[in-house]
């Protein structure tokens, strides 16, 4: 919200000549020679300037002009982006991971190490969950940044990690100038799932038989065979549902993993893309799981990440329905 | 994220409340504005959900297909109409051998007919083929969420029962009525089918 602020006054600047953005600019000037400066000499007026000439001369939101000024002191300082501390002299703030909702925000938590998963690449030292009262939220430990293991069932205060988000999922990630501290205390960890129940009303594009980048880390969901990150790639098949559970009150969106959308629509990834390829279409897959969920009644159980509710447990609402409490209650209002 | 606009949700609505919701109307001035239905016992319905048995369908259409299905619920029925624009649902019609148990997802249409009448129906964004208990789920749901709305209705405090108030003439009281009659049949049909003497 704060940026996007921002970028309504620049737009502003225009026509008032408000001397606020000039300000603002200032701002994000010197928040970045204060990032650099432990890497870097740089001068806080030619950060300015850039970042004007960006804004001004190029309209480009305040936002991403700064992300893209960022990116070319890192180049110049030779430095990756987790090199850098969080802004402002490097004390990042508490926050309780259930209001993480910002992507490559600087903060501190504390919080107990729930799980710890089987990292999928050399470059991770450790991955896993981390929860406080708020909730869990996924962690990863880059192998680079060289730091203390961590310890399942353990708590810990750690400073400086950086949030990460991945279609509505936040993450946070431990980097080189994370300070990890064990705390003798215990966290009660929250509970963040949700279980709703309602109809299956839409099933939405990129549903069915789907394929995803296959860099390290990255699973992204190609668009034409391409990855955002990446560019063209040799995907990897999976499947997946985005779908909508509405009960007349809410709607819920919903994305069923390979093995709920297994699980839910009876069909497996290999007979997926059999269907696929007999089809010469990818899409005959979406069909076929619409044509069998749509407008059924489905229980659903999982943590709820940004907008979604992840499907961890799925469960048809077949068989009978009980008419006797509605009809006491009908006859009595 | 938190700015996008958040879904419709898909309101729960007997047969005879729904065709009675004759007033539309817009929450803003915006030319795409989402349009709603107004149901006469106190919500906005920009979108419905409901199941129930296609009785009859009909191809209207002059020279590009134009479906219009008959779809029956305890207490009446919707009329779907479905076109070159709604080429699943209209697919659907067009395969579909009536009768058939479907659930269908879909906005509401008003039209107003020669005699100046307001017909309300609905088009279609999905049409799928369901079994009895689907339907039977679908009529105890809409049951609590006619009567949540029935016993919530207050055109003092709710500013979509005081347009109700405004617009309508109906009795809210009917809606209940229609109410334990659909599900007295519904209790009917499932004590039959537990007891076939």
């Amino acid at each position: 919200m704060y940026e996007r602020d921002q970028g309504a006054n620049v737009s502003h600047r225009k026509q008032s000549g408000d001397e606020k953005a000039m300000s603002d600019l200032r701002e994000h000037a010197e928040d970045i020679h204060e990032q650099f400066s432990d890497h870097l000499e740089i001068d806080v007026d030619d950060v300015e300037s850039r970042l004007s000439n960006l804004v001004d001369e190029y309209r480009v939101p305040v936002d991403e002009a700064r992300r893209s000024v960022t990116n070319h002191y890192l180049d110049e300082a030779g430095l990756e982006r987790d090199a850098l501390g969080g802004g402002g002299g490097g004390g990042s703030e508490l926050i309780a991971v259930g209001d993480i909702d910002e992507d490559e925000a600087w903060h501190t938590v504390e919080a107990k190490l729930v799980d710890l998963w089987e990292p999928r690449s050399d470059s991770i030292a450790q991955v896993g969950l981390l929860g406080d009262e708020s909730g869990t939220i996924k962690f990863v430990k880059w192998a680079e940044s060289d730091l203390q293991e961590l310890k399942e069932g353990a708590v810990y205060r750690l400073g400086n990690v950086v949030t990460d988000e991945y279609e509505g999922r936040f993450s946070v990630k431990l980097n080189s100038t994370t300070t990890i501290e064990e705390l003798d205390e215990d966290i009660e960890v929250g509970d963040d799932a949700e279980e709703i129940e309602g109809a299956l009303v839409d099933i939405q594009s990129g549903s069915g038989l789907i394929k995803r980048c296959p860099e390290e880390d990255c699973t992204r969901v190609l668009q034409n065979g391409r990855c955002n990150e990446h560019g063209e790639v040799e995907g990897e098949f999976d499947l997946r549902i985005k779908g909508v559970i509405d009960d007349g009150l809410d709607a819920h969106e919903v994305i069923f993993n390979q093995e709920a959308t297994e699980d839910v629509a009876d069909i497996t990834l290999e007979e997926a893309q059999e269907m696929a390829m007999d089809a010469l279409d990818t899409e005959v897959v979406a069909d076929e799981i619409a044509d069998a969920l749509l407008g059924k009644y489905y229980r659903v159980a999982g943590p709820v990440f940004g907008r979604y509710v992840l499907a961890d447990e799925v469960e048809e609402l077949a068989g009978p329905t009980d008419v006797e409490d509605t009809l006491i209650k009908a006859r009595s209002i | 994220m938190s700015d996008a606009p958040s879904r419709e949700v898909a309101r729960r609505a007997f047969a005879s409340e729904f065709n009675d919701s004759s007033y539309t109307f817009k929450e803003s001035d915006d030319e795409r504005a989402p349009v709603y239905a107004l149901l006469p016992t106190g919500e906005r319905a920009n979108r419905v959900f409901f199941v129930g048995t296609l009785t009859e369908k009909e191809d209207i259409g002059d020279d590009n297909e134009y479906w219009r299905g008959r779809i029956v619920d305890p207490t009446g029925t919707f009329f779907v109409y479905a076109g070159q624009y709604q080429p699943d649902a209209a697919a659907m019609l067009r395969d579909l051998e009536p009768p058939a148990y479907v659930s269908v997802v879909g906005k509401p249409r008003t039209y107003e007919t020669d005699e100046g009448d307001v017909n309300v129906s609905v088009r279609p964004e999905s049409i799928t083929v369901v079994d009895a208990d689907v339907r039977d789920r679908w009529v105890v749901e809409t049951a609590q969420r006619t009567l949540d709305r029935i016993e919530s209705f207050d055109p003092e405090a709710d500013e979509y029962a005081a347009m109700a108030d405004e617009h309508y003439e109906m009795v809210i009281e009917n809606y209940r009525r229609e109410v334990v009659t659909a599900l007295e049949d519904l209790e009917d049909e499932q004590e039959a089918a537990a007891d076939p003497a």
